[in-house]
């Protein structure tokens, strides 16, 4: 009769009042940004309840080189902040000497950290990531994440529950990326609002740990605060032996809690929606919201035939994208590439976008920058380092970096750039900057050829 | 924060859909201490260069009437500093983003999200209009017209005491602490194992 949601839910309710749960906290991760909570704390002379449950990490303006002497001094006091603020409050910190530095939601996984039947909160709305484990990640504001550090507690009210189902097989480079864009395309940006989104189906089943994370990353473009997936035995091979998943007789009592961790085969959706595989291409952003996406083969839309609310968005973003209605989206042509964040900065994203690129020349610069630290001694031990570096894109450390621009890595203003990002939005990478979304193979693919480009073609014959 | 029950202003127009919280305050200002005030970074690049922007136009509005998904994006609470220290203090529209809409509620920010949004967009154009709102009665004035807005009781509370989550949450601190103590108890795996 349960949903996953329910089940998750209940677990972690400790009150309930004027439709307001209170809920545990299992996982508490906060970065730079956090210093607006952390002021919030000293106002009013609070101490952090639970420091053992409560993480830090450098990301947001983790510079991703030269970090021995740090140019910006908004950047130097930005993680001077954080660091000053952990250690006062005795929370562990994953900082930027750490060499296990990296994105919050990139190293919470990797660490083990984030468990099925967890709930993780962070101030980022990209927190449904963790999700893909079967657990409840939410991003919160800064009064929430003061209140967590405060009491390890959080109110929310209770989501509806909605099934987004992928049946069939993905075609060649359709990959996660490619489904989380196809839906938030079809559903729109505010389509998911007020739902906690459950992934299920063929598709979600066959996607590594990598793709749900992806998938469930990319949740809030749809309006969606919870993405999830039921872990099975593909995400208990990924959590078994990380450096704080439990082990012994910790991970077989673990082991029997998670065997519960999904929905009943009864239990009801308040919205249910079904994709199917044959229909997801690799898919681009053309516009200036995460929902204006289309298939690489497709034309730009004619405003004039689109309803009247859409049709004035739509001429607003192609004219700060600088394109031209009923155009083929393939062909335009790109200035730079970025291929890293919390959405698709992993080890297999790394891996899918030097297929592309090996023993092949970029004809535009772009940024290379792993999900984590750890990522990036994965991917030179298998040598991606020298197809990127040969390539001629820059190899650098790890952090949210180009994605949102705070470290200083920014696309200049009227530029345009192919990323593996989760958000176009004006100025999201800098004042002006036109961004692309798409997937890491389809990144490398704007790379070699200097446009937006169907990969297809340029794996044939590749493994 | 300082409660409110009613509230009297000038409405005016943000005739735009999707008003992401990028847009609301670019990421570069977000390094700055509250205490600096955050209302000249509010719609920073979009105001730009546009010496007709509407908050331009109409210095004194407090109540902005925007179109659906206002709020959409990250969670950075930010973006509701930058409306509430420019002086505005609702935004009604036809829909919000979930955690914008927590956020606003938690600094004496009303979303009001109400399937009217598009008329009264469409009634004050250009212009601006008196405006007055009441907590109390869930009912809002504005350009002539009387609409009811649906506001939980919980969102109610806190912006007519100013209340924040903690306020709340004081009460239950012996819950939390038997909640706590079962789940380590029953479910030790559940805590970071190094």
């Amino acid at each position: 009769m349960a949903t996953l949601l329910d089940k998750l839910w209940s677990a972690h309710e400790i009150k309930a009042e004027h439709g307001q749960s209170l809920l545990w906290v299992d996982r508490h991760l906060v970065h730079e940004g956090s210093h607006h909570a952390f002021a919030k704390l000293a106002e009013r002379g609070l101490e952090v309840s639970e420091p053992g449950l409560t993480f830090g990490v450098a990301d947001h303006y983790a510079p991703t080189r030269n970090r021995d002497r740090i140019e910006d001094p908004q950047v130097a006091v930005m993680l001077e902040r954080l660091e000053a603020n952990c250690s006062r409050h005795g929370i562990r910190l994953f900082g930027l000497r750490d060499p296990r530095q990296g994105i919050v939601h990139v190293i919470g996984p990797e660490q083990g950290l984030t468990l099925p039947g967890l709930l993780i909160n962070c101030g980022d709305s990209h927190t449904s990531t963790h999700g893909a484990f079967g657990a409840l990640g939410f991003g919160i504001g800064a009064t929430q994440v003061a209140h967590v550090l405060a009491t390890q507690t959080v109110w929310q009210a209770k989501p509806r529950a909605m099934r987004i189902r992928f049946e069939g097989e993905a075609g060649l480079a359709v990959t996660a990326k490619d489904m989380a864009l196809h839906w938030v395309s079809q559903l729109g940006t505010g389509g998911a609002a007020g739902h906690a989104v459950e992934y299920a189906g063929s598709a979600v089943r066959a996607l590594s740990m990598e793709g749900r994370m992806t998938l469930c990353n990319l949740s809030i473009e749809g309006g969606a605060r919870f993405g999830m997936v039921a872990p099975d035995a593909v995400t208990l091979a990924y959590v078994k032996g990380r450096p704080m998943a439990p082990s012994g007789a910790d991970w077989d009592a673990a082991e029997v809690d998670w065997q519960t961790l999904h929905s009943d085969a009864d239990a009801s959706f308040d919205r249910d929606v079904s994709f199917d595989m044959a229909e997801v291409a690799p898919t681009v952003t053309w516009g200036t919201t995460p929902d204006q996406a289309l298939p690489i083969g497709a034309s730009l839309p004619d405003p004039a035939r689109l309803d009247a609310t859409q049709a004035e968005a739509a001429r607003d973003a192609m004219d700060y994208m600088g394109l031209t209605p009923g155009r083929p989206l393939e062909g335009t042509p790109v200035d730079q590439v970025f291929l890293g964040s919390c959405t698709n900065g992993r080890i297999d994203d790394l891996r899918a976008a030097a297929a592309v690129l090996r023993g092949r020349k970029a004809k535009v610069p772009g940024l290379v920058s792993p999900g984590s630290m750890l990522v990036k001694q994965q991917a030179e031990q298998e040598r991606l380092d020298k197809v990127f570096i040969e390539a001629g894109l820059e190899w650098t450390g790890s952090g949210c970096s180009m994605c949102v621009g705070m470290n200083g890595d920014l696309v200049a203003p009227g530029k345009r750039c192919a990323s593996s990002t989760n958000r176009n939005f004006r100025g999201r990478q800098g004042k002006g900057a036109r961004t692309h979304l798409m997937s890491p193979a389809m990144v490398a693919a704007a790379a070699v050829t200097g446009t937006l480009t169907d990969v297809r073609p340029l794996l044939e014959g590749r493994g | 924060m300082a409660g409110w029950t009613t509230h009297e202003g000038e409405a005016v127009v943000l005739d735009r859909r999707d008003v992401d919280t990028d847009q609301l305050i670019p990421a570069r200002f977000m390094s700055a201490s509250r205490s600096e005030g955050y209302g000249r970074f509010l719609l920073h690049d979009l105001r730009e260069g546009d010496a007709d922007f509407p908050l331009d136009r109409h210095p004194g509005a407090s109540v902005l009437i925007a179109g659906p998904n206002f709020g959409c994006g990250s969670s950075r609470e930010a973006a509701v500093y930058a409306l509430v220290d420019a002086g505005i203090r609702v935004v009604v529209a036809e829909s919000f983003a979930d955690i914008f809409a927590g956020n606003a509620v938690n600094n004496g920010l009303l979303p009001i999200a109400t399937p009217e949004a598009a008329a009264l967009r469409a009634a004050i154009g250009r212009g601006a209009a008196p405006a007055r709102v009441d907590l109390a009665t869930r009912r809002l004035n504005v350009a002539g017209q009387e609409l009811g807005f649906a506001l939980s009781e919980t969102a109610q509370a806190k912006l007519i005491n100013g209340w924040d989550d903690v306020d709340l949450t004081r009460a239950h601190a012996g819950d939390i602490r038997n909640f706590r103590d079962r789940r380590k108890t029953d479910h030790a795996w559940a805590w970071p194992s190094a």
